[in-house]
Parts: C-alpha cells; structure tokens; sequence
C-alpha cells in the first residue's frame, strides 16, 4: 500500500529551478540593473535583500497560523506540517532579515543596532517569541497534544505580530525608510522593478525549501513504515522525542 | 439540587474564583511570594543602579520591570495547584463551560496582579520614588496600572495553560511570556513616565488605548482558543 503511493517531491524539480532562475535574475538585476542610490551609495543594494527577506518572514509566520487555525479545525496532521515548516523556515528567513538589516544599519547608521527603527526592533521580538516554537514543541510528548498547543501557539503568535509593530512603532520616531509609501511607493521605476523581482525570488525560494522539507519529512515516514513493515513489526513505533510533527503514513 | 440543569457559566465562574481566593486565603502562597519578590527587587534596583531616588522613565521602568517579573511568579502558580491535585480533571468532569475556568483563573490572576501593583508602588514610592506623586497621578497610576494587569492576565492565564502540559513549564512560562508582554511594557512604562516624573504630567490616552486595544485582542484571542487548551 505504501509502494503504490508516488513519491514526495517529484515534481520540485521545475520549482526548485525556476526559483533558481529568478533568485539568480534578480541578483543580477539589483547589482547591475537598478542605479546606485544617492544618499547611501553602494550599500543600498542591502535592501534588496534585507527587505524580500522581512516580508517573506513575516508571510510565512502569518501562514503559520492559518495553518494552526486550519488544524485546529479539521484535526487533519497535514496541516500541522505546514503550520511548522512555514513557522521553522519563517524563523531562518528572520534570522537573515536580523543580519542583513543589521548591516545595513552598520551601512546607514555606523551602528550595528539602532533602537530608534522601529521595524527592526520589532522584529527582534518577534524573533524572541517565535524562537519558543521549537522549546515548545519539544517539551510536550504526546504528538496529538503537541500539534494542538503548537496551533494554539502559532495562532497567538501570528495575531501577536501586528500588535506588537503597533507598539514599537507609536514608541519610537520614525525613520526607517519607507521604500513602499501608501501611495504606492516612492521607488523610481528601475529600482521598483530589482525590488519585485527580488520579492519573487525571495518568495520562491521559501515555498521551495518549505516543499522540500516536507517531502523529505513524509519521505522519513514512509521510509520508517517501510523499514517496519520488513521487519515484521507492527504497531507505532515512537522513534523518541522530536519538535518536529509526527506525521502518520497512509 | 435537580440534575437536569447544568450550572450556569456565570455560577460556575465564581465559585472557581471563589474557590481560588479561598486557596489564597488560608494558605498564602502566590500573592505573599510575589510581594516578596516586588519589594526585594527594589531594593536590588536601589543597589544594582546605585542611586537613592528614581524619576521619569528610569521609575517608570523600574517599576514595570519588578511588576512585569512579578507577574511571571504568579503566571508560573496559574494551573499548578489543579493539575497536582486533580482539579484539572474534576473541572472537565462538571458539566459546565470551559471558558468559565479561563475567566475565573483570569480574575483571580488579575486580582491578584492589581494587589501586587498597588502594594509595590507604595513600596516604591516610599523607597525609591524621587517626586511625590499628587492625587490625580496616584489615580492616573492605578488606571495604567489596571489596564496593563487586564492584558497581563489574559495572556498569562493562556500561558499558563500551554504550560502546565509540558515538561519544562517554568522554562516555557518565562520564554512564551515574556515577548508577549512586550506590547504590554511599552505602553505602561510610557504611560507611567511623566506620572513619575519631577514636574509631573498627565495622562497620554494614547498609550491607554494602546493598552485597551492589547486586552481586546488578547481577550477575545484568549476566549477563542481556551477551549483546544483543557481538551483532554
């Protein structure tokens, strides 16, 4: 029964190229298409980076709990390996959004941190508060349980995120630049184009490692019924504790 | 008492909460431990920052940091007594609404955090405290006060909830509380600033709204999701 089910991940490969493509294209693009910025030179190119990279994290956070409210929901495993891959790559992502910003501020600033820039001290803490997704996976036993407080988690922690930018930013002036006003940006249109392009790539590049962590995590599962089933035993094996999601091979 | 009828959520609230001021009442554990710790940890501040008298931002955050810590002593306490001694499973046997344990343990927490609150900062006003706040600022106090504990206890009761089912929860209680209480400290300490400042100064209702807005979503957040927490 295991046998006649298709593998995971076969059809990543067109993903996982074109995202190469457009990661690779919109490298090329902030480099040597968009001009050099007056104020802040060569160094501006950061953003390109550091900006694709925050609003990926803050998507896949967001994804995180709506997959937690999904699971929550229906009961349903798979959505549970969504809510923590989304929420396990959304802290990666986050951890190059802290880095680069930090350059960029070393760039901009002469500092490595400025208290006075609202988004990046938000995000900060909200690094902080998604940081004890994985403790608290890992401390509660029961896979059913585990996945339920972590939905929970998931859901707390997405609403908390726009609260929390609330009060950073009513706290501190701002200065941070607004690269994407209301009006619809003040970006000239060269420098527009680099910035979506590097969107999409960042964007890309998330859903294709999310993907392919969830293959290879169905592909253990199934490779572990396997494993069983020739060796004759039956039952549910726990195969010790994990944060990661037990995930049920049917 | 006929058993047709469940008890309503409201009678089953209050006699967990009176349930949760009687445990306090004849065996002092939570409050006398937290207001402990308040009043040893000003004097730490009095020692740490080398300075006899505090005012403006530095009061404001001195105080919020012993508060908010404090909190934490008493987040911790929540659901401990219940889950050792069955309470837990007695609840969930009684045919009553589930969120009437959340809002009885909130209130009880809340009641708790506003006796804290008040006993802390007449510690603090009398030891630390350079200016001597007037009465209106003393009334100021007790709203931001009230307001940060609504929000404090909301989100500490579902702390509490996550934590007690897992194995490290006096880790997990520190970790998962403390960002989500950021929000919370920002708008107390800035409300409280010019209260405790040398020429004093009102009340910003902007930080109050921001308060208000916190215990809303959180509330509401709290009572949507309490449910999947006690599940078992």
């Amino acid at each position: 029964m295991t046998t006649t089910k298709p593998l995971y991940g076969r059809r990543l490969t067109g993903l996982a190229i074109a995202t190469a493509v457009v990661v690779t294209a919109s490298i090329g693009l902030a480099f040597f298409y968009a001009p050099i910025e007056v104020d802040q030179g060569f160094s501006q190119k950061i953003f390109y980076i550091h900006v694709p990279l925050a609003i990926v994290t803050l998507g896949g956070f967001v994804f995180g709990g709506i997959f937690g409210v999904q699971y929550l929901r229906t009961g349903e495993s798979r959505h549970d390996l969504r809510s923590y891959t989304a929420i396990h790559q959304g802290l990666i992502f986050c951890i190059g959004a802290l880095i680069t910003g930090s350059i960029w501020a070393k760039a901009a600033w002469g500092q490595w941190w400025v208290w006075d820039e609202p988004t990046l001290v938000s995000f900060l803490i909200v690094f902080l508060l998604y940081c004890t997704y994985q403790p608290l996976r890992f401390s509660i036993e029961d896979p059913e349980r585990q996945a339920r407080y972590a939905a929970v988690f998931a859901i707390v922690a997405g609403v908390f995120v726009p609260v929390n930018f609330i009060a950073v930013r009513l706290a501190s002036p701002l200065i941070h630049p607004r690269v994407l006003g209301s009006s619809g940006g003040s970006l000239p249109n060269d420098m527009r184009i680099a910035f979506y392009s590097a969107l999409l790539g960042a964007t890309l590049l998330f859903i294709t490692i999310c993907k392919y962590e969830m293959a290879s995590k169905n592909n253990r599962a199934q490779l572990a019924a396997l494993r069983r089933s020739i060796s004759g035993e039956s039952g549910d094996i726990s195969t010790g504790r994990s944060a990661a999601p037990k995930i049920s091979p049917s | 008492m006929s058993a047709s009828r469940p008890p309503s959520t409201l009678a089953a609230t209050s006699a967990v909460l009176a349930k949760e001021l009687r445990l306090e009442r004849r065996a002092p554990q939570t409050l006398t431990a937290m207001a402990l710790f308040s009043a040893t940890a000003i004097v730490i501040f009095h020692f740490a920052l080398g300075r006899d008298e505090v005012s403006g931002a530095l009061a404001s955050g001195v105080l919020w940091v012993t508060l908010t810590l404090a909190a934490l002593l008493g987040i911790g306490r929540v659901f401990v007594a219940d889950s050792e001694e069955g309470g837990l499973d007695g609840f969930l046997l009684a045919p009553v609404e589930r969120s009437a344990l959340l809002i009885a343990k909130a209130l009880s927490l809340l009641i708790f955090l506003i006796g804290v609150g008040a006993l802390t900062s007449l510690i603090f006003a009398v030891l630390l405290l350079g200016p001597t706040p007037s009465v209106t600022q003393w009334g100021s106090l007790a709203i931001v006060i009230v307001l940060a504990d609504i929000g404090i206890a909301l989100v500490g009761t579902l702390v509490a909830a996550i934590a007690i089912q897992t194995r490290t929860r006096d880790l997990i209680t520190s970790i998962l509380a403390l960002p989500l209480l950021i929000p919370v400290l920002i708008g107390a300490t800035r409300a409280c600033e010019p209260l405790l400042s040398v020429g004093g100064g009102g009340l910003a209702t902007r930080w109050l709204m921001m308060l208000g807005l916190y215990d809303l979503v959180f509330g509401l957040l709290a009572y949507a999701l309490f449910d999947y927490l006690i599940e078992d």
